[in-house]
């Protein structure tokens, strides 16, 4: 990670679109009046999803929408490495290097993006179509290593799989998200190797006899206690 | 009242106390950084850690308030090795350039280093580095030595109320920057240098220029706005080569505006040092006996009725005194200290106070304003409007142009004659301000200095009766001044005597050759175009606009080069002492005054300094007072009339340029540049070339 700052070359203008600003009226509106201030992070995410990264008119932007000082939003863009400070790719994939999917062969993955994309971490492809970055722990370890695309993670990646993934984002598919290796979530790959065997259903309760002897108990204190003392 | 022991000092406070300040309040020393008394507790520095009993880990002191039966340890092991470890890890990223920081020798790092830090690092990686930010003509950064206190950040939102700095990034690559590295533009902006406990934000235009053991301190008062501001002047040799503030809960806390604290390099530059004669048109150096002499001849001989005098806004009590006093020796009723010609009423001294007193203002539940900006008028009053504003339930009203002011108010227009609706109960803030326990009204001078600004303070008096604005125990009308002398010449009593002429019939009369002669007490403010051909003696510190127009000038003192007597807007009377001698022949003002008298067989009762005072305090029995206030009765003032509908043109048009003193500044100029003229700084990373004008 390096020190984030805004892009040097700015769009002159920014505004939201009519969707986005919809959207941002029912953020907006959970809050109460006030504390407006609140929505500053979905707002700059939808800002991010018009423009593809957050721009230094869309921070203004946000700024008069919620009433906050510039610098306030800004704190809040260049602390959340999600915001992306300067242009990316039409696709940008963000490789998680964090230390388990590191320990899973995320650089292999960072060597088929450049194998099949030419550009290494922090670049983008002449044409604009695809960048590459790194992305702090993406919270995905048990099926580390991660790619996220979007709003999608691929997970347990390793060359070949994350070579055919770049294929298939290069010919414009959208490939189903989650783990390539077909594993249903996080549950273990191949068969289960613990608790195979049938579980013991828990041992059966005589309740009416139980209760019986319960009362039974109950009158022979009482009849000791109402004995006259020998 | 929570009851807990702190080193074994059993201590009663206030519930919602924090550890920290019970330690205070016993006398036990916690190391902090991050904290300050006047700005919100942030917790991030974490060298306050101490020990409490029960509590698993280190707690925080600045954050965690008192409970009740806490035993806290703050020199146990545990909080000593607490503090160590954070200190190493504050040093981690921070330079070892005490040798060439400004900050050296008063810096909070360094002397908790000494107390509480190892002897040795075990840090043998690379330290990080940043890029230094530019926040403008005041504040010099190195920003590596930062360690994100967020102090100034806190002091800009909240204080001064101009939210442009922040923290970008996070982790190690937290960076402390303005937005868009854009100037910090507040009238406060030097204060984040006091605030920065470490080097990052230092002094640009004292960069390098002395360490703190070589100075020497003198307390004095700052003329450069009315507040009074009590400073601390920090000279070497013959130059004052800083200003700070000194804490004053009554009157600035502990802030000083920016004018006060950097216009003094402009008393190094365009100084009067030695007598001057105007000879065929162009002035030549004299001697105090030519000059004398030349005076006398003109002078001596002329009837009382053709002598007039102004005195100017950095006036000091004293020479007023005796400039008054000579002026009655020469039987002369013409002379005023209201340079502006604000129609101040003399005669009740209600009418020209600030009579709510600046620490009053936190306790006002309303707020009126009136031909007053003082954001740029009195920065440390602004700043005291705005902390009653953040406490909220301050509902405050401006009437004139809408400026920024820090704070939300409601604008009710431009014009003067909303006055007189509120006065006579037909529009509604007149309700708002009758419902309140505590309303205060702020008359500036824009509105008094109009020509029909008689008829106005008669409508702020009205106001003030109608709408309850003075009660028992709380007088809420207040005349917010921007001259330091202004006061202090209404109570010395340097305005027109009976039959004698103020500042419009002085330049009248002078430009019609009624008066023969003027003389000029650091009276740069006025039209000196009008004095016609008057023969205008000037007496002043700085070649300035009195000084250029004068056939004689005599050589005074500036405020840091005397012992002066100073009222405030609130009518507090503060003495500044001398820090340097004036340069070259230039004396202290009273005493050049006392001369001439001597020359004109006139001569003054006084000889002394402690014999001007006794004549002050047998004047006006309030100048024996130093320091306090006495609340002014209150009584009829202001000339009712006709009230124009114009707007109010403020008198501090730039704030950075107000007198002889700030105009001679470099730094003021800078500022000027920066703020006023706007954007006329070259971005370093717009490349420059050569078809730039």
């Amino acid at each position: 990670m390096s020190t984030r700052a805004l892009a040097k070359d700015q769009p002159a203008s920014f505004a939201f679109n009519a969707e986005m600003m919809a959207q941002s009226k029912r953020i907006i509106a959970k809050y109460p009046s006030g504390r407006q201030a609140s929505a500053v992070i979905p707002l700059l995410d939808l800002a991010q999803r018009q423009e593809g990264w957050v721009t230094r008119p869309a921070i203004e932007e946000i700024s008069k929408i919620l009433d906050m000082a510039p610098m306030r939003v800004l704190e809040v863009a260049t602390f959340y490495t999600m915001f992306n400070l300067a242009p990316v790719g039409k696709t940008h994939v963000q490789i998680c290097t964090s230390v388990s999917c590191w320990l899973r062969g995320s650089n292999e993955v960072v060597r088929a993006c450049k194998e099949r994309l030419g550009i290494g971490m922090g670049q983008a492809t002449p044409d604009g179509l695809f960048s590459v970055g790194e992305l702090e722990c993406a919270g995905a370890c048990v099926n580390a290593p991660v790619i996220q695309v979007g709003d999608h993670y691929y997970e347990d990646l390793d060359f070949a799989s994350a070579g055919k993934l770049l294929d298939a984002l290069k010919r414009g598919e959208n490939p189903a998200c989650g783990s390539v290796t077909g594993r249903d979530g996080s549950a273990p790959a191949g068969s289960a190797v613990t608790l195979t065997e049938k579980p013991t259903p828990p041992p059966k309760q005589d309740f009416a006899a139980a209760k019986t002897a319960f009362e039974k108990a109950k009158a022979d204190a009482a009849a000791k206690a109402a004995a006259p003392k020998a | 009242m929570p009851k807990l022991t702190i080193d074994g000092i059993a201590v009663e406070v206030p519930a919602n106390t924090t550890i920290l300040q019970a330690a205070e309040l016993v006398g036990v020393e916690i190391p902090r950084f991050c904290y300050h008394d006047r700005l919100s507790i942030a917790g991030n520095c974490r060298m306050c850690l101490v020990d409490v009993e029960k509590s698993p880990k280190p707690v925080a002191s600045c954050a965690m308030p008192v409970g009740e039966g806490m035993v806290v340890h703050t020199k146990s092991d545990r909080a000593n090795k607490a503090r160590g470890g954070v200190m190493e890890f504050l040093l981690i990223n921070h330079p070892l350039d005490c040798p060439i920081c400004d900050q050296g020798g008063e810096c909070d790092l360094q002397d908790q280093a000494m107390a509480y830090g190892f002897d040795r690092g075990r840090f043998h990686e690379n330290k990080r580095a940043v890029k230094d930010k530019y926040m403008g003509p005041v504040v010099e950064t190195v920003m590596t030595r930062c360690i994100h206190c967020t102090r100034c950040v806190r002091f800009a939102t909240e204080v001064a109320g101009v939210p442009q700095l922040g923290a970008t990034g996070r982790g190690e690559d937290m960076e402390i920057t303005t937005y868009l590295e854009g100037a910090l533009a507040s009238e406060l902006s030097g204060n984040v240098v006091d605030l920065c406990p470490v080097g990052a934000l230092t002094s640009k235009p004292y960069a390098f220029n002395a360490r703190p053991w070589e100075l020497r301190k003198t307390e004095s008062i700052d003329v450069m706005d009315a507040v009074g501001t009590n400073i601390r002047l920090d000279a070497r040799g013959r130059q004052v080569l800083r200003v700070l503030p000194r804490i004053n809960e009554d009157v600035n806390e502990e802030w000083l505006a920016d004018k006060g604290r950097h216009a003094i390099d402009g008393l190094r530059a365009q100084r009067l040092d030695q007598p001057y004669l105007r000879k065929n048109g162009t002035l030549e150096p004299a001697t105090w006996d030519q000059a004398f002499a030349a005076i006398v001849a003109r002078v001596k001989g002329l009837s009382g009725g053709k002598i007039a005098a102004i005195a100017g806004d950095t006036a000091d009590a004293e020479s007023m005194m005796a400039l008054k006093d000579m002026m009655s020796a020469f039987g002369s009723p013409h002379f005023d200290c209201r340079q502006d010609g604000a129609a101040l009423d003399p005669t009740v001294r209600a009418s020209y106070l600030f009579n709510s007193t600046i620490a009053g203002i936190e306790q006002a539940d309303a707020l009126l304003i009136v031909g007053a900006d003082p954001r740029k008028e009195a920065p440390v009053l602004n700043a005291r409007i705005r902390k009653r504003y953040l406490r909220g339930g301050f509902p405050i009203c401006v009437v004139g142009e809408a400026t920024d002011l820090t704070y939300k108010y409601d604008h009710l227009g431009t014009g003067a004659d909303v006055l007189a609706k509120i006065a006579d109960g037909s529009h509604p803030v007149a309700a708002a301000l009758k419902n309140a326990k505590k309303p205060m009204l702020i008359l500036g001078m824009a509105a008094l200095t109009r020509a029909d600004g008689a008829a106005i303070l008669a409508a702020a008096k009205a106001v003030a009766d109608s709408c309850g604005l003075v009660k028992d125990g709380w007088n809420g009308f207040n005349v917010l001044h921007t001259a330091a002398a202004r006061v202090g010449g209404l109570d010395v009593g340097f305005v027109p005597a009976t039959g004698g002429k103020d500042t419009r019939g002085i330049l009248d009369a002078a430009g019609k050759g009624e008066i023969e002669a003027v003389y000029l007490l650091g009276a740069d403010e006025i039209n000196t175009a009008k004095l016609g051909k008057a023969f205008v003696i000037y007496q002043g510190h700085h070649g300035d606009r009195g000084a250029h127009r004068a056939d004689v000038i005599l050589p005074g003192a500036a405020y840091t080069e005397k012992d002066g007597t100073y009222v405030n807007t609130e009518g507090r009377v503060q003495r500044a002492l001398r820090a340097v001698f004036a340069p070259g022949d230039a004396r202290e003002d009273w005493t050049i005054i006392r001369a001439l008298s001597e020359k004109f067989g006139k001569t003054l009762p006084y000889d002394n300094l402690a014999q001007v005072r006794a004549r002050l305090a047998f004047v006006n029995p309030l100048f024996a007072a130093a320091g306090k206030i006495q609340a002014a009765e209150w009584k009829a003032f202001g000339t009712a009339g006709a009230i124009a509908a114009a707007g109010f043109e403020y008198p501090v048009k730039n704030y950075y340029m107000t007198d002889p003193i700030s105009r001679a500044s470099r730094t003021m100029a800078q500022c000027t540049e920066e703020f006023v003229t706007g954007g006329a700084r070259q971005k370093s990373s717009d490349p420059k070339t050569g078809t730039h004008g």
